[in-house]
């Protein structure tokens, strides 16, 4: 078994100011790591740059294929990117409105992730969308509904069925439960922590709220100031906390 | 005999960034050998360390110095200085942990709280929960909980779902803190059965003990922080 992905010193300036600086880690199959960080750390941007969203400045993003192949993502031609991110990779907003069409069905948007794949059976494409979205537990009688009509609640847990309708075998979340209501986020982190565990997946995900971190990973990255300052397990981080930041961080929590 | 756990030179310290770096010593040059089936018992004080090095060799707590050594599938881990999936591994198959407190998981219902570490064994689901009903009725636990999240139990009901959790799976190592502190004279009973059933199946145990005569009736050696 190797690293499903392996960053190495990977740096992203915005001009003269630093976006994120040498970060390096490994994210195995199965695992789950939560980068953690006050806004402006870095986190979104580290992410963007080890998800193929945004070009890093220097450094390596490698991925293990399902062949068992590794390849280097600034190696690869724009449509071999984009086929990879398509079939291997999932990506979840923090705004459904990025991640979801707006403009197509709800049953539309899982539909269409499945085609890209090469499903082309009217008949099966319906039903499994159908299957997903009773798994983010959306009515089916939704399904021909525009997005627009749902919920904030709705319309994430609809773009989390879009991402992994496709079986991906790693997904990245920007605050997936950013922005929602503490009785929704509730909700849709049980549903997370359920489809994590069930389907064995491997994320990394961005938050600044130490319980998502808590609840979703195994492990845990602090980034203040564009740096990684601290790794380990998620529950030695939250309870032996090294860096002076990060027992601020985990001390002004009540509890976590 | 060969030692299960094998702890060199261990040292904790705390810095207490929030409070002008307060530096805490609560280890230092612990040395300890546990054999397969042994149960030994970790004594001293309040504040004297008990929690701390089972939280060390759990590896929820970062050792400051030393090393602690775990029996894996045949191999050593020394958990002070291995990658975080490396002890996910060892607490999965090797080491099963009891703590002081049930850290509830919010939301999740008492059975799945207990099956959930048969789960991640790939144990049947209706083989996982078949065991922990057997355990949380063993343990007292009235039926009409096992569907509820038990952040609404009782001190001594978490405790038993805490413990119900911990002895789901065979571990070769144990560790027991405090298992029996809020629990009754019954149900203390059946928990003591339970850690003289695990032992008799090759677990050694770590344990932190409050009562005197119940430690000298679980444990046979007796190590003083
Ligand atoms: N995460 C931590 N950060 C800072 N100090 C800590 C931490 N954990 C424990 N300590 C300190 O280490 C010392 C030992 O604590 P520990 O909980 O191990 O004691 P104990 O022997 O288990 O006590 P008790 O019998 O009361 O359970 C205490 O002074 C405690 O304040
Ligand atoms: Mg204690």
């Amino acid at each position: 078994m190797s690293a499903l992905l392996s960053i190495e010193r990977v740096s992203k300036n915005y001009g003269p100011r630093i976006g994120c600086s040498d970060a390096s880690f490994e994210l195995w199959p199965g695992e789950v790591l939560a980068i953690v960080g006050e806004s402006g750390s870095g986190k979104t941007t580290l992410l963007k740059c080890i998800s193929g969203q945004m070009e890093p400045t220097s450094g390596k993003v490698r991925y293990s294929t399902r062949a068992g192949r590794e390849v280097a993502l600034d190696a690869m031609s724009e449509a071999e990117r984009r086929f990879l991110i398509r079939t291997d990779w999932g990506f979840v907003h923090q705004d459904a409105r990025e991640g979801l069409r707006m403009g197509v069905s709800a049953g539309a948007n899982v539909g269409e992730r499945l085609m890209a794949v090469g499903e082309r059976h009217y008949g099966r494409i319906r039903s499994t969308a159908l299957d997903w979205l009773g798994r983010v537990e959306i009515a089916g009688d939704r399904i021909d509904d525009s997005p627009w009509s749902y919920s904030g609640g709705m319309r994430q847990r609809l773009q989390i069925a879009r991402n992994l309708v496709t079986a991906p075998r790693l997904i990245f979340m920007d605050e997936p439960t950013g922005g929602l209501d503490v009785s929704v986020q509730a909700r849709l982190l049980d549903l997370l922590r359920g489809l994590v565990r069930r389907l064995g997946l491997a994320a990394v995900i961005v938050t600044h709220d130490l319980a998502v971190a808590r609840l979703l990973s195994t492990r845990m990255m602090v980034m203040q100031g564009g740096r990684v300052i601290e790794t380990g397990l998620t529950d030695q981080i939250l309870e032996d906390p090294q860096q002076p930041y990060t027992q601020l961080l985990v001390s002004s929590v009540l509890q976590v | 005999m060969t030692p299960v756990l094998s702890i060199e030179g261990l040292s904790k310290e705390f810095t207490l960034h929030q409070q002008g770096g307060t530096r805490i010593t609560v280890l230092e040059n612990v040395n300890l050998d546990v054999m397969a089936g042994e149960a030994m018992s970790i004594t001293g004080q309040s504040g004297r360390g008990k929690s701390t090095l089972l939280k060390l060799i759990y590896g929820s707590y970062k050792a400051s110095g030393g090393t602690v050594r775990v029996l894996h599938n045949g191999a050593w881990v020394n958990v002070a200085g291995a990658q975080p999936r490396d002890i996910l591994r060892l607490r999965q198959q090797t080491i099963g942990y009891v703590t002081q407190f049930l850290r509830v998981i919010p939301r999740i219902p008492a059975i799945d709280i207990v099956a959930e570490p048969l789960i991640d064994r790939d144990v049947a689901p209706d083989v996982a929960v078949g065991r922990a009903r057997d355990l949380l009725a063993r343990l007292n636990i009235p039926e009409k909980l096992w569907h509820l999240s038990p952040m609404t139990f009782s001190g001594g009901e978490q405790q038993r779902v805490n413990i119900a959790r911990g002895f789901a799976a065979h571990h070769p190592i144990l560790l027991l803190d405090e298992p029996t502190a809020s629990l009754d004279e019954e149900n203390r009973s059946r928990v003591l059965s339970m850690i003289a059933e695990a032992r008799a199946a090759g677990s050694a145990v770590v344990a932190v003990f409050h009562d005197e005569e119940e430690r000298r009736k679980a444990c046979e050696r007796e190590v003083a922080l």
